[in-house]
């Protein structure tokens, strides 16, 4: 930032500040990989084969059918939450007037749905989808749960993707003759997918490390949802199952091994998150 | 026609998030508001006997809104100046080709699940503190421990948003400051780290948010005792730990003064949410 201009003097307090600034960064980053080194080198040595049988029962506590649950979760809230997300961020991008009283409500609806803490979703899960709709403990409760969870996510970053597409790309379409809609999907959106892309990947995260939110809608049966009826069958997802893991307090290490897994996907989620982020640097 | 639709399509998909908000607060509140009355507003808030399955029940939270405060307050103590410090390495101090790495790194701190810093929080913090702190009568899980995790817990928010505020700065205040004769440090935290006052503030607070509404890293190493706290040593109760810890097999009344729990919580979030945004409109660079 301040590349050409820097203060070369030095004053005993300033050298003190400096100490403090760069104590408090190597404390930061210490802990970080502290933290990360402790589960991995803990965890590793319990991944096992048969942690990813296809059964779970007490003597062996399988993650498997966690894992599975967990994609099925990630899949389901998304298939719920991208269109409404997106289709939401068109509506106020694209279509919305200015000074429009809705899309402050809007907006102001979805900043307070970001701040609400998990746990308070859980129990409006559990009331609404769980007891009030009958759907109960199952699949489709957590994934509807998670699903309003996630989408202010998606809203402020489509949002976000969506002012960034150049206004010339919308007259250069209406120049040539496209309606309101055919601009929309075919100018606008295509270059704004790396940043909802990039959006989606970080709610994916949400949903994986997400524990409060299900225990009391998806409930905590760790078999693997299948059959006609799947999306009613109760299930955990990675996170739920390390979290009973560790508080049964008998598989210790195996919640260690959930935990290397856990902190795996939330590399491969950032990683590719930043990858998604950095085409839309390209694209500018 | 196909326009018109799709323009409906839009609207209406932008009507859900409102919808949500609505039936989150009318089921709750539909739920919860009728035990507080049952129980008596004074009793319920004030009432620092937690007895839900005695013959005959008492339902004070007070000891649990306490808990809630302690821990986050531990949290802010321990989070906040190593958070602003922090941001303040990332904007001025942080050599160019570090930056990037580093950065991944908070981003990374914020992206790990609740129950991995719980279970941490459980395998290396609570352990250390008994060892430590023995002959407080400190057993591990305690209000210590809990805001050790969360201080942790909140760094990426804090960072983060303080950052954005430090950067959002004119070159010009540092410049002036050091044509003045003010040293690097100098001119940092006298004129840039005032000048960001409610950009940091406003991470200070989401960082609050976070703190008060994390539940599952809480519930492992707080201990979780619904009692009024003597020390930091102690174990506590967090209203988030107060819910999961009794949803499991409360019934009736106990079930919805449970709710009534989460309603508290929630009136809390909002205050906290609407003094965020408050402090964002004056600082509209923040968050």
């Amino acid at each position: 930032m301040q590349a050409e201009i820097k203060s070369k003097r030095k004053r005993p307090l300033s050298i003190i500040l400096k100490i403090l600034v760069v104590a408090a960064a190597l404390i930061t980053f210490a802990a970080l990989i502290f933290l990360i080194a402790y589960i991995l080198i803990n965890g590793i040595p319990y991944l096992k084969p048969s942690l990813f049988a296809i059964e779970y029962n007490s003597d062996n506590v399988s993650m498997f059918p966690a894992l599975i649950n967990t994609l099925l979760m990630t899949v389901l809230a998304l298939i719920i939450a991208v269109p409404l997300g997106v289709f939401t961020a068109i509506y106020l991008v694209e279509y919305a007037k200015k000074g429009n009283k809705l899309v402050e409500v809007i907006r102001m609806t979805a900043e307070t749905l970001s701040g609400i803490p998990s746990i308070v979703y859980g129990l409006f899960g559990m009331l609404f989808f769980v007891q009030r709709m009958k759907l109960g403990y199952s699949l489709i409760s957590g994934a509807l749960t998670v699903a309003i969870m996630i989408l202010p996510l998606v809203i402020r970053t489509t949002e976000e993707a969506l002012i960034s597409v150049p206004q010339m790309y919308r007259e250069a379409s209406f120049g040539l003759g496209a309606g309101k809609l055919r601009t929309v999907f075919r100018a606008v959106l295509p270059s704004a997918v790396p940043g909802i892309l990039a959006g989606v990947i970080l709610a994916i995260g949400r949903i994986v490390g997400e524990t409060a939110a299900l225990i009391y809608t998806a409930g905590t049966i760790a078999e693997i949802a299948v059959g006609s009826d799947f999306l009613l069958d109760s299930t955990r997802t990675l996170a739920v199952h390390m979290y009973i893991l560790s508080s049964e307090g008998f598989h210790t290490g195996e919640a260690y091994a959930t935990g290397v897994i856990l902190l795996i996907m939330v590399f491969a989620i950032n990683a590719l998150s930043n990858i998604a982020a950095k085409k839309i640097g390209v694209n500018k | 026609m196909k326009e018109k639709i799709m323009h409906g399509v839009f609207a209406i998909a932008a009507l859900t998030s409102i919808f949500a908000v609505v039936l989150i607060c009318v089921f709750l509140f539909a739920s919860g508001v009728p035990a507080i009355k049952e129980v008596g507003f004074l009793e319920f808030l004030g009432g620092t006997s937690w007895k839900p399955t005695a013959s005959n029940p008492e339902f004070g939270i007070f000891p649990m809104i306490i808990g809630s405060i302690y821990v986050t307050a531990g949290a802010i103590i321990i989070g906040v100046p190593i958070g602003v410090l922090t941001a303040v390495f990332m904007a001025f101090y942080c050599p160019k080709k570090l930056y990037r790495p580093l950065k991944s790194a908070t981003e990374l701190l914020a992206g790990i699940p609740s129950v991995v810093y719980g279970f941490f929080g459980l395998v290396v913090i609570v352990p250390l503190l008994r060892d430590l702190f023995d002959e407080q009568g400190c057993r591990g899980q305690s209000i210590l421990a809990a805001s050790i995790l969360l201080g942790l817990m909140i760094l990426p928010t804090i960072i983060g948003v303080s950052e954005s505020a430090l950067r959002a700065v004119p070159q010009s205040y540092y410049e002036g400051a050091t044509a003045l004769g003010a040293t690097h440090e100098e001119a940092i935290f006298r004129t840039v780290l005032p000048a960001a006052k409610s950009g940091v503030l406003a991470g200070v607070i989401l960082g609050i948010g976070r703190a008060i509404g994390e539940t599952m890293a809480v519930i492992m190493v707080a201990g979780n005792q619904p009692r009024m706290p003597e020390s930091i040593f102690q174990g506590v109760r967090t209203l988030t730990g107060n819910i999961v810890m009794d949803m499991a097999y409360a019934e009736g009344l106990h079930r919805e003064v449970l709710i009534a729990t989460g309603v508290v919580l929630f009136v809390f979030i909002l205050i906290i949410n609407i003094s965020f945004s408050i402090l964002k409109r004056r600082d509209p660079n923040a968050g």
